[in-house]
């Protein structure tokens, strides 16, 4: 499943990185402590959070996931944005807390 | 000499420049064709290292070495030092302030992930002068126990 296919079956938005809109997705990881993400999180994974800085776009670079998800409606910053747009990192945003959408990614992927 | 020798500049407080040595590196390993464990045990050690010369030290000078069989990463900065290297290295100790905890860092991983995902790291470090961290990527070594 590509991260566009996702985005559009749960009513995630865009805001930053559509060139990587094709990447896919084969897992999903959950964390805000960006070393720790930065450590665990694998290629290929949904990475949700609620931290929208630039470093955060420096770790999902880093870890090759294939999106970032904002959720709960955590802002993505101006700077974020532009290295999102730079690098290709697909950034959505949602209502959702990171448990539900860690569920809802979980049962598209079942 | 080594078959490819990069040198970045890290700019100190300025956490929107962190990770470009790093990335740039990153790329270049991957587009050399290292497998991707290698690639990115090298990408996260070299990332922590540069989020600590901007948090801890205004910056530093990052110096990478890319062999066939070694990739080998300099962070040499010319910060404050660490005091008790060992206290460092524990998991959870951090001196970092709380605006760098505000930005999901400051956990007191940073060495330690830098530890575990090198093959080889030494720290060298004077008080008042500054802090070199020398690591060593073997590829194809086994990631064991990570």
């Amino acid at each position: 499943m590509t991260v566009k296919e996702m985005a559009e079956a749960l009513g995630w938005n865009l805001l930053a990185g559509e060139d990587g809109a094709d990447n896919q997705i084969d897992g999903c990881y959950v964390g805000d402590l960006l070393s720790w993400v930065m450590a665990r999180a694998q290629s290929g994974n949904v990475w949700i959070t609620v931290m929208g800085n630039v470093n955060a776009i420096a770790v999902a670079t880093l870890t090759d996931v294939s999106c970032i998800v904002l959720t709960e409606n955590a802002a993505l910053d101006q700077d974020a944005a532009k290295k999102a747009e730079m690098q290709g990192i697909p950034v959505y945003g949602c209502a959702a807390n990171s448990y539900d959408t860690a569920v809802q990614v979980y049962e598209r992927l079942k | 000499m080594s078959m490819l020798h990069l040198t970045y500049q890290v700019p100190g407080d300025d956490f929107t420049r962190a990770g470009e040595a790093s990335g740039d590196v990153k790329h270049k390993l991957k587009k050399l064709g290292y497998e991707p464990d290698a690639v990115r045990r090298v990408a996260i050690a070299m990332y922590e290292g540069e989020i600590n010369m901007v948090i801890h030290a205004g910056g530093g000078e990052a110096v990478v070495d890319i062999d066939p069989d070694r990739v080998d990463i300099l962070l040499q900065d010319h910060g404050p030092g660490i005091a008790d290297v060992d206290q460092a290295m524990q998991a959870g100790w951090s001196t970092a302030p709380d605006n760098v905890r505000a930005l999901g860092f400051g956990a007191g991983m940073g060495l330690p992930n830098m530890k575990k995902y090198t093959d080889e790291m030494t720290i060298d470090s004077v008080v008042g002068e500054g802090t070199a961290v020398r690591m060593t990527v073997f590829p194809g070594r086994k990631e064991e126990g990570r």
